[in-house]
């Protein structure tokens, strides 16, 4: 008799070998169950080798999604269905399945050369090493082959053998009694040119949910009822993808063309790919032969009067370090992504950490003040993006936008804007023909100079990296000018924070004595952590930093309201460095250094170790 | 501006110098490079606003305060990757380039060979004094084995490149050669590097008086020049010498020189065809080698039409444009699977 359980949320871990396929299976199930209505939240975790050895413990690729009929803000800290096409997939993730957790295991991933690549001394599907999980094992490869036989199907092996992940999928879409139009359609359309692959997986498809119905491996199916998410419209977006619309969407409302110089590097190659197929738009993007020929052409082209971004990690931002002085010195428009990764060094590319706070903030020799934001979720990119635009042309500054590998990969559903809802941006080139002699840094009230670009008649004028004289512009040593220059600079990026919003309380408790300051990556763990703390009778509320570099003007108040604040960070304890230089408040850190966000639960339990007349 | 009896304008050389203080050291080459260039900007008929000069660090990076146009003196080596944007970001500029061989071959060698690949529109001055001038006097790529500077007092162990045979490698489209003591020769090579529609490279030879003095008065003095220089010209015989009694001929792959009689004439001479690859890299082969004993030429050594590297990319995005159609943000927003939440 075949069962349903109803669940709020649930997460499913795919994991495999880098070549089965994990991240197209991991993104399918994504479109179909936010189609579906349910909130969400991904976390890609792929391997930084792009095929490492076959079977071995370094070439797991994992794809974890949570979704819900409740709000979702991370990925989920464990899962409930954990699906491993091989041993060394289970041997890397059985530690994220819950107790009692459903295992789904390709058997033909378990054979004595798997075990040995995974360093299994014995077949964990077969005694009682999994007894606390329900363990169903299938013969992924021999059911795919089989049904492709069947189906009298051209397909070689190899190709066969490739095109298991769709059984997968439609078997997990039959567990969650999910629709499979949506991912027919992606595949009608993916392999519109290729007849028989597309007929395979199609069938393939079809085949592991008619599997699911017919096999009786499964007595329960698990439903999660659409999300009461605010009415509107909705798509799914990634980090990367919602930066790269953000710089569009700020290059149209400001009436500039684009420019995007960038060297390819893990995790921020995507925004390169992603802005290079928007040519349409105007873009123009350049794949520079290095790092500091990507920033160099940035800023040449903000020179010329284009929006300029160019995107890097952290190997990559430190060096650009002497051109980004260069741009500050140069007092003109441009931003700098930082979609930051596991460092120090080489690091772990392909892993997440917020560790590059403080080089954003100090990294460059002498004075040299840059705003810095960072975006908080997937979705959020865009409105950074957006903001991170808005300032550099409004304040002619290079602004400094950090994400992270976490939300840059990470996928979750959007209320997207319309166009027209989207803040005006205003650039500072002048309109009118020149009245007597152009001063290069002269100044309007808000410190912000003109961006007077070549072409403009009358306007001619000479600019470089040595140190300025107040209002010409002129190559300057005075001693007393020097001063005065440093001043103005960091005073006019200390006047931006007057532009931006107050700081607030996201969620949680309003009178509560903790407050959890988070940055970045950190606020679907830290809001999920809120909530649970809430819920049972803890209160504490959620602050969640934008501004990083100036701070918002009400931060000092906001946070003196708390007997403590906690300051968790992916990394050993960044911002808290400069929150402790400023307010006289007291902090605590709650530092992660494992190349891996935050769970909710790694937060909560550490609330609960304080002081438990804190958390009354 | 001078006005002529019929009265049209006729611009000069000052038209394009600014209100700065020169400071070059006193005798150095810099100074006539200067005035040749505004010379030649008059010529060119280029607005002073149309006009942008990037340069990265040097004696030769004060270049961009000195002509009256646009100008940036950036960080050390740059210059090529910001003017790369700069014309990307708008191709009607006349960009210009102001190096030396420290900046351009040294620090910044990773950029010039990639801008020569591209083939952006710009002009690329090289000072080559071969020598550093603005930190003191220590040997550049381009110093001479043996070079006794402030950095190798026992002398230098590098082996220094010639910079017109690593452009060839670099498959530029205009590479000259001129002198800062021959203002007419550098005129007529720095307008045509102008007309060149691509990354036209002159490598000027600059006498830097304090620390490398006299480095190539071989080349202008009025005793040796004869005999150690070559004048390429298009479509004429390889030529030198006093009464122009010697020549080059092609000897297989080897260029030799040879007196003019009854042996040789013109006809059996090498011709110059700076379009021609093989020659150009014949050139910048031999007649660089210290090893071998050939006059040093100058003027246009090769030459080559490719579209500029900003033209092939507007015509990507033309093409992209009436591919996918003219764009619509809201399209772009919304992206193509949308569902709704009633
Ligand atoms: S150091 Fe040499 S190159 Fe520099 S300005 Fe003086 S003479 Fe000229």
């Amino acid at each position: 008799m075949l069962e349903t359980v109803t669940k709020k949320e649930a997460t499913v871990l795919f994991a495999g070998d880098s070549g089965d396929g994990i991240q197209l299976t991991g993104t399918q199930f994504t479109d179909t169950t936010a189609l579906y209505g349910n909130d969400l939240n991904t976390f890609p975790n792929f391997p930084a080798e792009i095929r490492a050895p076959q079977g071995t413990l370094a070439g797991v690729s994992g794809f974890q999604i949570q979704f819900g009929s409740i709000d979702v803000f991370t990925p989920g800290d464990q899962c409930d269905v954990l699906v491993v096409m091989n041993a060394a997939a289970l041997k890397t993730n059985l530690l994220l399945l819950k107790k009692g957790g459903i295992i789904i295991a390709n058997t033909a991933g378990f054979d004595a050369k798997n075990l040995r690549l995974s360093k299994y001394e014995f077949n964990p599907l077969e005694d009682d090493f999994l007894s606390d999980y329900k363990v169903h094992s299938l013969d992924i490869t021999k059911l795919t082959r089989n049904t492709l036989k069947e189906s009298g199907s051209s397909l070689g092996q190899k190709e066969a053998d490739r095109s298991k992940n769709m059984f997968v999928l439609g078997f997990i879409f039959w567990l969650f009694n999910r629709p499979l139009n949506n991912t027919i359609a992606f595949l009608e359309t993916k392999f519109a040119s290729k007849e028989g692959v597309k007929e395979a997986n199609i069938g393939l498809l079809k085949a592991g949910y008619n599997f699911g119905e017919t096999s009786e491996t499964f007595s329960t199916q698990i439903e999660v009822k659409p999300a009461r998410l605010k009415t509107g419209v909705y798509r799914n977006i990634q980090g990367n993808e919602a930066i790269a619309i953000g710089l569009i969407a700020a290059a149209k409302k400001s009436g500039l063309e684009l420019f995007y110089g960038s060297y390819p590097i893990t995790p921020a190659s995507s925004l390169l790919h992603e802005l290079s197929k928007h040519k349409n738009f105007g873009i123009k993007t350049f794949q520079a032969e290095d790092e500091i020929a990507a920033i160099c052409s940035s800023i040449g082209a903000s020179y010329g009067g284009a929006l300029a971004c160019t995107g890097s990690s952290g190997p990559g931002i430190a060096l650009k370090g002497e051109a980004l002085g260069l741009a500050m010195m140069l007092e003109i428009p441009l931003v700098i992504v930082n979609i930051q990764r596991g460092g120090p060094s080489t690091g772990l590319p392909t892993k997440t950490e917020q560790s590059d706070l403080l080089q954003a903030m100090f990294g460059r020799n002498g004075a040299s003040p840059i705003p810095i934001l960072a975006a908080a979720s997937p979705s959020d990119c865009f409105q950074t993006a957006y903001d991170a635009c808005k300032m550099a042309l409004e304040h002619m500054t290079p602004v400094l936008l950090l994400s992270d590998g976490y939300i840059a990969n990470g996928m979750e559903p959007w209320q997207f804007p319309t166009a027209d809802s989207l803040k005006e941006i205003e650039h500072k080139i002048p309109k009118g023909p020149i009245e007597g002699n152009f001063l290069p840094y002269q100044r309007d009230k808000n410190l912000v100079r003109k961006w007077a670009i070549p072409g403009l008649k009358g306007y001619q004028h000479r600019i470089g990296g040595l140190e300025k004289e107040d209002l010409t512009g002129n190559v300057s040593y005075d001693p007393d000018n020097h001063e005065k220059m440093t001043e103005i600079r960091a005073q006019k990026i200390n006047n931006i924070a007057h532009f931006l919003p107050n700081a607030s309380i996201d969620s949680g408790h309003p009178n509560s004595k903790l407050a959890i300051l988070g940055w970045g990556s950190t606020y679907g763990a830290i809001k999920t952590a809120v909530r649970d703390l809430n819920a049972e009778g803890i209160p504490a509320a959620h602050i969640h930093l934008k501004n990083l570099h100036p701070f918002p003007p009400n931060l000092k108040e906001v946070l003196e309201q708390y007997e403590l604040v906690l300051v968790p960070e992916i990394n050993d304890g960044q911002l808290i460095v400069l929150l402790k230089n400023k307010f006289d408040v007291v902090f605590e850190p709650l530092n992660k250094v494992k190349g891996l966000p935050f769970t909710s639960t790694e937060i909560l339990r550490h609330v609960k170790t304080l002081n438990k007349a804190l958390l009354c | 501006m001078l006005t002529t009896s019929n009265g049209e304008t006729k611009r000069s050389g000052k038209d394009f110098a600014t209100d700065q203080d020169v400071r070059w050291c006193p005798g150095c080459g810099d100074y006539s490079i200067l005035k040749q260039v505004q010379s030649t900007l008059a010529e060119t008929g280029l607005k002073n606003e149309d006009i942008v000069f990037i340069s990265g660090i040097g004696c030769a990076a004060r270049f961009p305060y000195y002509i009256e146009s646009y100008g940036m003196h950036s960080i050390h080596g740059r210059a090529p990757a910001i003017a790369t944007g700069l014309k990307i970001s708008n191709p009607n500029l006349s960009i210009w380039v102001a190096t030396g061989d420290g900046d351009c071959l040294s620090i910044g060698g990773n950029h010039l060979i990639h801008v020569l690949r591209r083939n952006p529109d710009l002009n690329i001055i090289m000072f080559n004094n071969e020598i550093y001038g603005l930190t003191k006097g220590q040997y550049s790529p381009t110093s001479p084995i043996g070079t006794i500077s402030k950095s190798s007092p026992s002398g230098s162990l590098d082996t220094p490149f010639s910079p017109l045979k690593l452009c060839m490698g670099a498959e530029a489209t205009f590479i000259a050669r001129s002198m800062d003591r021959d203002p007419v020769h550098l005129r007529t090579t720095l307008l045509e590097a102008n007309q060149h529609q691509g990354t036209s490279f002159v490598e000027v030879y600059q006498n830097c008086n304090v620390f490398n003095d006299g480095a190539f008065f071989q080349y202008s003095d009025k005793k040796s020049k004869a005999d150690t220089t070559i004048i390429l010209e298009q479509n004429q015989p390889l030529l030198f010498g006093e009464e122009k009694e010697k020549g080059i001929i092609l000897d297989g792959f080897q260029p030799k020189v040879v007196h003019l009689g009854e042996a040789v004439g013109h006809a059996d001479l090498w011709v110059h065809d700076a379009y021609d690859p093989v020659k150009a890299s014949l050139i910048t082969q031999y007649f660089d080698d210290p090893n071998n004993d050939l006059p040093k030429p100058f003027g246009i050594i090769f030459k080559k039409e490719r579209p500029t590297y900003e033209s092939l990319i507007i015509e990507q995005m033309n093409a992209s444009k009436s591919a996918k159609g003219e764009e619509h943000l809201d399209a772009l927003l919304s992206g193509e699977n949308t569902w709704t939440v009633s």
